[in-house]
């Protein structure tokens, strides 16, 4: 069998770009990385033409061909490489973890987004509240579990941890500490970065952090 | 053979549930309908749907599933014996028909609301404007195809054609005619209405038309 051809157009701070890393990752499939440039360089032809209707990254290209929108990328990865499977065998529990990715994708980073772009103190209050208390259903599901995906590190697991890089910066201008409203979320966050798999593809927290206070400045709310 | 407990919680009008009665009546399903009010939610949704109390909620077996589209691949897989298949078996197509339905998701039932329930001529005109980019971008992906699935209503097919009866509400509202606009795309809304699971699943469009006017009453007291 041929070897397979795979690209990634990412940008650095995207969680959606960091999940997919994490997948081919655990995955063991060899890729190359095209970096788009951030906020204020011009998209590439090569991103125009692989994703026309959005236009964002990431973008997953196997032998040329586009796959688009993160969570989508990775079910295609968990079809494709079958071995170290993703998502559960049977079709509840594959339907257990689509709900909790739609759930995710909804409401997590844009709810984030919210944070950091809070600027009264009354819309950092009522922020942070949106926030927690969408973490609560997240650290309801977790449970007593390791994993989302119960004993193994899988689909849900790595939608979410990509998304982790960015809670320090909700943290700090949101005021609080996840690790102080939920413990077991905030360990699972600590066990799954013990990964190799994550920690080598995710931007750190420190970095992400400045990139928002940029932006805070950039978009005049401190 | 085992007597398998299906059961769809739904709402009439909700173009959500008529994507997962036309899944079930495709595969040949039984199962048991039950109506929920919207504007009196039971604590029984809120049981079986605990996170979101929305509809459309599949019961299989005592198992709830939620959220149109991840029931929809729940059937196929769960009912993967029974034809017809809704997604392509290749990994490539079947990540293109998933991106098509999840454009679908998360961008038509929105823009189509600024066309019904705005106030406004501005406000209306762009939903118009922003229904019919999307309409032609799925149009154009449509291309040649009898159906997105090729020779057979597939996973996209199912996730767009409910809203369908969604289209005599949002002309008259945005004085517009769809078929004018995108004409292959009603043509194939048109054939879809041909297969029993359509015409038997989606709800009357005039029957839309006036639930929306008498919401909109009720929305804009």
């Amino acid at each position: 069998m041929g070897k397979d051809d795979v690209k990634l157009l990412s940008m650095w701070a995207s969680p959606f770009c960091m999940r997919v890393k994490v997948a081919l990752a655990e995955k063991d499939v060899a890729y190359e990385e095209i970096l788009e440039s951030d906020l204020m360089g011009a998209k590439t032809e090569l991103l125009i033409k692989s994703n026309p209707v959005h236009k964002q990254v990431p973008v997953l290209l196997h032998d040329d061909k586009p796959v688009v929108e993160s969570t989508n990328i990775l079910t295609y990865i968990d079809e494709v490489w079958p071995a170290k499977p993703l998502l559960p065998a049977c079709a509840y529990g594959k339907s257990r973890a689509r709900f909790w990715a739609d759930y995710i994708d909804r409401k997590v980073f844009p709810a984030g987004r919210n944070v950091w772009t809070a600027k009264e103190d009354d819309q950092v209050e009522s922020a942070r509240k949106e926030f927690l208390d969408i973490l609560m259903y997240l650290d309801g599901t977790l449970g007593e579990q390791d994993y989302f995906n119960g004993d193994t590190f899988g689909f849900v697991d790595i939608l979410l941890i990509g998304l982790t890089s960015w809670f320090p910066a909700f943290e700090k201008y949101g005021g609080f500490k996840v690790e102080d409203e939920y413990p077991k979320l905030a360990a699972w966050i600590t066990r799954s970065y013990a990964r190799e798999t994550v920690s080598e593809s995710l931007t750190s927290p420190e970095k992400i952090t400045n990139f928002v206070g940029m932006m805070r400045q950039m978009y005049g709310i401190e | 053979m085992v007597k398998e407990e299906v059961v769809l919680v739904s709402f009439w009008s909700s173009p959500f549930g008529s994507r997962v009665k036309i899944a079930l009546e495709e595969k040949g399903i039984h199962y048991e309908y039950k109506e929920e009010d919207l504007f009196n939610k039971s604590s029984y949704l809120s049981t079986i749907n605990p996170v979101h109390n929305k509809v459309p909620v599949l019961i299989h077996n005592h198992r709830s599933i939620c959220e149109s589209l991840n029931i929809i691949e729940y059937i196929d897989e769960a009912w993967s014996d029974r034809s017809p298949q809704f997604l392509p078996s290749d990994p490539h197509q079947r990540s293109q028909a998933r991106f098509w339905a999840d454009f679908i998701d998360k961008q038509l039932y929105e823009a189509s609301k600024k066309i019904y329930r705005e106030k406004g001529e501005e406000q209306v005109n762009n939903g118009k404007k922003e229904v019919l980019r999307i309409l032609k971008l799925v149009e154009s992906e449509l291309g040649e195809k009898a159906f997105f699935g090729g020779d057979n209503l597939g996973f996209v097919d199912i996730s767009l054609i409910p809203f369908y009866s969604r289209f005599y509400t949002w002309e008259t509202f945005g004085k517009f005619s769809i078929e004018e606009e995108c004409p292959n795309l009603v043509a194939w809304a048109k054939r879809c209405m041909q297969k029993q699971s359509v015409a038997n699943s989606l709800p009357d469009p005039l029957k839309i038309y006036d639930f929306i006017v008498s919401l909109n009453k009720y929305y804009h007291k």
